[in-house]
């Protein structure tokens, strides 16, 4: 097995070189593939909910409510007698699903935004940057809280109202990313061999700004996942009896000083999945530069 | 008059706009060369080289630059008259420019393979596969191991670095090659082979060339032609041997003399006392005069025109003007 995957990589180094030398610098950090195998487990354990969860989510056994940890109940039972451990493992979709798709969204929206204000500069660049400028004076998690409020509760809300508050902070790097490169002489010397800025935009500049976005939006999903687990913790998230950290966390919290397990498990799975996502996008940002010696 | 010229700069005036000042960075600057020819752009820092050069390329930076006035014919096209995408489809095509420093001109996230194919891709109709297999042999071209296809600009010394720079530039053997000072970012012995590599080249696919440059000893290598720049006007612009053995315009003689000699010993180079005029702020006469040895009251006065001294040796000095106070 091992055999065939070293083989498989050396063929791919050939033909696309980029990938396969970033992930030759990624094989060789430690803590970053062990970050990653863990981030890869979660979704696995996220997608496959139904088969790995010892109990349905939602199934309330007042019998057998406040228990701690045991082997019927590996991390204990909640208020209403459910499993916390079926409830973070399907809580865990929900975080990881909000995380990734509300920073997949604010890379998207503010890559581009933050990209043209750079190239273009002049009017544009005013126009768009003082909208953000706008944005980013009103704290994130308030914006998102007002987002979250004025639209009813859910999934797809949460994810724009999260993503939304995101958006500076990804249009800031890349305009400055761009603003620096731009003036850069093989930026010039791409013009003089006749390439359009589409493709002056897409190959040569999104790529030398690769390294930040990856650091902040691994930073930026371990924040959006705190930020879900806020708003859901103040009930403008994921409405029950839909499991979320967060909102978990919220409904423990009257019961921090007797049953502590019910606190420290969702707790320990928000911190478990952030210091990992952090790890990771360290470890990316190493091998994601080329110009990284190995 | 038809344009039997390859290259035929005509006029050109180049300037920016800055909060100081209306920079005048190049001044009716008129130029012609031919198919297979080089020439030798020589003039110190400031003098608008390099302004002239991205002036050919259509490039000038808008804002702050202008051209102002002028026209500049390739295979008597104006191509200054070209909406963006032609002049894109020239680039790199027809023209291309090899630029001064290898190691911010090459993109340091792409395998230099790639940026080579990429120029390929731009302007030939291949798949990217056959452009690859191109980008091949261009870089074995410039004297570099096919198997170095997939490394990046980091892995590579500066002087395999400008070869290439120099092999991006050539691999879509364009009909005008502009090297900005190709060599001041390298060693000597990397200098003499990368003009070896660039002259032979040159000869090979019948380049023109523009090769700008401090190093009259490279022009002397390299070029048939030798146009010599003083803020943003030129002074004296002829063959190899009108420039270097008939030097007339004081500049181009002051040049000359403060390069060290190995047939005379001397403790002291001469120079040329001053500074070159502010650009934002050319005097109304000859620009040079202030720094000029042979200057005349009337030079402050009256800026000459560029005169042709004998067949295509041309000198702007009020000494060589027909009624000028020789």
């Amino acid at each position: 097995m091992s055999r065939r995957k070293r083989a498989s990589i050396g063929t791919s180094s050939s033909h696309s070189g980029y990938w396969a030398n970033a992930w030759g610098r990624l094989k060789k950090n430690k803590s970053a593939i062990v970050s990653l195998i863990l981030l890869i487990l979660m979704i696995l354990v996220a997608i496959f909910a139904k088969y790995v969860s010892p109990y349905p989510y939602d199934l309330q056994n007042p019998a057998e409510a406040y228990q701690s940890p045991s082997a019927q109940h590996w991390l204990g039972t909640d208020n209403f007698g459910r499993d916390i451990l079926s409830r973070i493992i399907y809580g865990g979709r929900i975080s990881l699903f909000v995380g990734f798709f509300s920073i997949f969204f604010a890379i998207i929206v503010g890559g581009i935004l933050g990209a043209v204000a750079g190239y273009y500069a002049g009017k544009i660049d005013n126009i768009l940057m003082r909208t953000m400028d706008i944005l980013m004076a009103i704290p994130g998690l308030l914006l998102a809280i007002t987002l979250a409020a004025a639209f009813e509760p859910g999934l797809r809300n949460v994810i724009i109202a999260i993503g939304v508050a995101e958006v500076p902070f990804y249009a800031r790097i890349l305009r400055s990313s761009v603003l620096s490169l731009k003036e850069q002489e093989f930026i010039e010397a791409a013009r003089c061999i006749g390439a359009s800025d589409k493709r002056i935009i897409l190959k040569h500049i999104i790529p030398n700004c690769l390294a930040p976005i990856i650091v902040q939006s691994t930073l930026g999903m371990a924040g959006a996942i705190l930020s879900v687990a806020s708003l859901s913790f103040l009930g403008l998230g994921i409405q029950p009896p839909t499991p979320e950290w967060g909102s978990m966390l919220s409904n423990a919290r009257q019961h921090i000083l007797n049953y502590p397990h019910m606190v420290v498990f969702p707790g320990l799975a928000i911190m478990l999945t952030i210091f990992v996502l952090n790890i990771l996008g360290d470890g990316l940002r190493d091998a994601l530069d080329p110009r990284l010696k190995d | 008059m038809a344009n039997k010229h390859f290259l035929e700069i005509k006029d050109l005036s180049i300037h920016y706009k800055t909060d100081s000042g209306l920079v005048k960075a190049v001044n009716n600057l008129s130029l012609n060369l031919d198919k297979g020819e080089s020439l030798g752009l020589v003039g110190e820092t400031g003098a608008g080289k390099t302004t002239t050069a991205l002036g050919i390329m259509n490039l000038i930076p808008d804002p702050p630059g202008i051209i102002a006035s002028g026209e500049i014919f390739l295979e008597g096209e104006n191509i200054l008259m070209l909406n963006r995408q032609e002049m894109r489809k020239l680039r790199g095509n027809k023209i291309s420019m090899v630029f001064q420093d290898p190691m911010t001109s090459l993109n340091p996230v792409m395998s230099v393979g790639k940026q080579i194919a990429e120029s390929i891709q731009i302007h030939e109709k291949l798949s990217k596969v056959e452009a690859e297999k191109r980008a091949v042999d261009v870089l074995e071209m410039v004297g570099i191991p096919g198997e170095r296809f997939n490394e990046y600009p980091h892995q590579f010394s500066g002087g395999m670095r400008q070869r290439v720079v120099i092999a991006i530039a050539l691999a879509c053997k364009p009909d005008l090659l502009i090297a900005d000072e190709p060599t001041t970012a390298l060693d000597v012995t990397i200098q003499a082979q990368v003009l070896d590599l660039i002259s032979n080249l040159k000869r090979e696919q019948n380049t023109s060339m523009i090769l700008i440059t401090h190093d009259l000893g490279v022009v002397a290598e390299v070029c048939e032609k030798v146009a010599i720049m003083y803020a943003g006007e030129l002074v004296e612009y002829g063959t190899l041997d009108d420039i270097y053995n008939h030097t007339k315009h004081p500049y181009s003689i002051g040049l000359f003399a403060s390069i060290p000699n190995i047939y005379s010993e001397e403790k002291r180079l001469t120079l040329i006392p001053g500074l070159m005029p502010d650009p934002t702020d050319l005097p109304e006469g000859c620009s040079f005069c202030s720094r000029c040895n042979r200057a005349v009251e009337q030079c402050k006065v009256h800026n000459p025109a560029l005169v042709e001294t004998d067949p295509g040796h041309f000198v702007r000095c009020i000494h060589y003007e027909e009624g000028g106070a020789l």
